[in-house]
């Protein structure tokens, strides 16, 4: 039978089928081939296996970091904060007890759960990824079936390396043509989720599909699926090709020898049939697509850069409207605004959605021999350690030292303000994060999520801006077309 | 697991769309590393705000949350199941939720009761029209009943026979521990392992 790229992940894992359609029905116990753990949503669950008197099954299948606590400065020094500081000791405490490899702050691998995974070579084409973290998705990029889960189903996964799941609806959306200059995966994407909204993925696993995405670099079709949790999708995936090959050779823990063609021959197959059928079809238009920006306080609250800011009349749905009223309350916006018009206070340059080598290439590029507003305050969080140690060899550190920005080091950062990088109350700021939700990124703050280089674009002119807004560089800032 | 089979309790209309987890459970909040002592953090932005739904009697005492399309999206944080639970919420609902929020709720013994819009809009106006006016969710019979309103809700079956048994997931599945270990004996040597580590 003619299968999706889904589909035949789902089926490579299965261990045992589920009973059917009965009332008490077992649903698919499939096995997970790689678990990520960090700080945040690990404690009750190891704290569970400990209750429970149970062992962690797998823990060289299973791998930790710290990340979304972590400080972005002064990391040689105890953390400040106490609450974080016990949540990150309890995971090193945890990792030792069970087992469990942890990247401590201050290692070379440390860093966003979802860069290092990729990063070390442990996010493969055709495997079962999990993590507590909506953001797992990331890892789809590969073609990987990844999936973000709660407390619970961590504990489940340590206990069994397996989760019991109900299969998934499948929806291709179809990204055909050539993205114009300026314009990036975070751009498809914001578009994909304002066309189908925060619930449209709800059931779903998305495969993104077309020449425009055949065309991305896998930093950028990270970028895309990292998103589709905001879609309201369990994952989002792409199909493995040579692009996909090419970023996994060497890395640490790729196959090697006759694994690495095994491997290959098998990640060969891992492509939706020709006559396979999917539940939900969307279309997107890479030609005609623009520089994307939210102006509410959802993800799917987005236009192009190039539009104003919609007044809730245009909602023909009631709840779509009031929903749309107390978003512009919330941002301190008036509708029929430009968003050009918009002026932030603050640029965040990091997060699992935008903080790979691409996208700090990307907005170096754009500020390199410009200046930045003098009343923006600009951050720059690379991925993880790793990226921040490539970054510097490259020299961006001092590109975007000598522009005015802050350079960090890695973590989540200013994405969720878990740790001291927050707004502050009625504080705009231009994130190439992933939510935009009330109070996201501290109370009261103010989120647009751009891409890279439009948030490299708004940090020069200190309003929200796309590159081709900008006038010429003293030396001339290509802007690449591939960028995330 | 405790066992859920019927539940009646003061109902609390959250006239909202696309209530996400950051709404329910604020990211400072997700510091501490117990299971427990959420309800000081649930809805804790909204509710400095003295004209908040939870803020006025006799809503204060509610137990099921009745919101509009697209509850819990967002982040997987459990916290926010844990904090509706803690404050006394013992069922949610609403005409579509985020998957991850509806697994976690279905594994803490939350119930998320999918029920039509049109529906929620008539509990709406009953809960706002007689404030206090309790509703019945019947795990059972798939059913919500408030004041007059009958309205029937969507449940998968599996969430329902483990609710409804009180069953511990975990359990469940060790009992096909042969299965796993028969699964593990086949899987291909490319497929990567975290320990012994590589570095770069």
């Amino acid at each position: 039978m003619a299968k999706t790229l889904a589909e035949k992940v789902w089926d490579a894992h299965v261990v045992r089928k589920g009973d059917g359609d009965g009332a008490n029905a077992q649903p698919d116990l499939l096995f997970i081939d790689l678990h990520l753990v960090h700080e945040v949503t690990s404690p009750q669950a190891f704290e569970g296996l400990r209750l429970a008197g149970r062992k962690l099954r797998r823990p060289d299948l299973t791998i930790a970091t710290e990340d979304h606590n972590t400080p972005t400065l002064d990391i040689d020094k105890p953390i400040a904060d106490l609450t974080s500081r016990t949540q990150i000791q309890t995971l090193r405490n945890n990792c030792a007890e069970f087992g469990v490899r942890l990247h401590s702050l201050g290692d070379a691998e440390q860093g966003i759960v979802h860069v290092v995974g990729p990063q070390l070579g442990l996010t493969q084409p055709g495997m079962t990824v999990v993590c507590g973290d909506s953001h797992t998705s990331t890892h789809g990029a590969f073609g990987a079936l990844a999936m973000g889960i709660g407390t619970s189903e961590v504990e489940h996964v340590m206990a069994t390396q397996t989760l019991s799941l109900k299969p998934f609806k499948t929806m291709a959306i179809n990204v055909e043509g050539t993205l114009r200059p300026g314009v990036t995966a975070k751009d498809i994407i914001l578009a994909v989720i304002a066309k189908i909204g925060t619930g449209g993925g709800q059931g779903y696993v998305l495969e993104y599909r077309g020449s425009a995405i055949r065309a991305l670099s896998m930093d950028a079709r990270m970028t895309i699926c990292n998103m589709s949790i905001e879609a309201g999708a369990r994952a989002g995936m792409v199909a493995p090709d040579e692009t996909t090959y090419e970023f996994m050779k060497g890395r640490p823990h790729a196959p090697e020898g006759a694994d690495w063609d095994a491997a290959v021959e098998y990640w060969n197959t891992l492509r939706t049939d020709d006559d396979a059928t999917f539940d939900a079809q969307v279309d997107l238009d890479a030609d005609t697509l623009e520089p994307f920006v939210t102006w509410g306080t959802n993800p799917g609250q987005g236009v192009s850069l190039s539009e104003s800011v919609p007044s809730p009349e245009d909602f023909g749905d009631e709840n779509a409207k009031a929903a749309a009223e107390r978003a512009l309350q919330y941002m301190g916006l008036e509708a029929g605004t430009p968003m050009k018009d918009i002026r932030v206070d603050t640029v965040f340059l990091g997060s699992c959605t935008n903080s790979r080598m691409e996208d700090l290439r990307a907005a170096a590029d754009i500020i390199r021999g410009r200046r930045k507003d003098p009343n923006i305050r600009m951050l720059v969080v690379p991925g993880s350690a790793r990226v921040r140690l490539e970054a510097e060899a490259e020299g961006l550190d001092r590109v975007f030292k000598d522009f005015g920005a802050e350079w960090r080091f890695a973590g989540c950062s200013m994405c969720l303000g878990m740790n001291p990088d927050q707004l502050e109350v009625g504080e705009r700021c231009a994130s190439t994060s992933n939510r935009n939700f009330e109070g996201r990124q501290g109370k009261g703050g103010r989120t647009h999520l751009v891409s890279p280089v439009v948030a490299a674009a708004t940090a020069i002119r200190g309003t929200l801006s796309s590159p081709s807004d900008l006038d010429p560089a003293p030396e001339s800032a290509a802007i690449r077309t591939d960028a995330a | 697991m405790e066992k859920f089979t019927t539940h009646t309790g003061i109902g609390v209309p959250l006239r909202q769309s696309n209530v996400d987890t950051d709404q329910i459970i604020p990211a400072v909040y997700l510091k501490r590393i117990t299971r427990t002592g959420f309800e000081d953090a649930l809805f804790s932005a909204w509710r400095k705000d003295p004209s908040f739904i939870l803020n006025q009697a006799p809503f204060t005492a509610g137990s099921v949350l009745v919101a509009g399309r697209d509850f819990g999206t967002g982040s997987s944080r459990e916290h926010a199941v844990w904090a509706l639970k803690d404050y006394g919420f013992k069922a949610v609902l609403s005409s579509r939720f985020a998957d991850i929020f509806r697994g976690n709720s279905g594994k803490q013994g939350l119930l998320a009761a999918e029920v039509s819009q049109d529906d929620i809009e008539l509990i709406w106006k009953e809960l706002e029209h007689a404030p206090g006016t309790e509703v019945t969710v019947d795990l059972v019979s798939k059913t919500v009943v408030c004041g007059n309103i009958v309205a029937p809700f969507e449940i998968d079956d599996y969430t329902r026979w483990r609710l409804l048994e009180g069953l511990d997931d975990i359990g469940l599945t060790l009992q096909h521990e042969a299965d796993i270990t028969a699964y593990e004996a086949t899987r291909p040597s490319f497929k990567p392992k975290t320990l012994p580590a590589r570095l770069s």
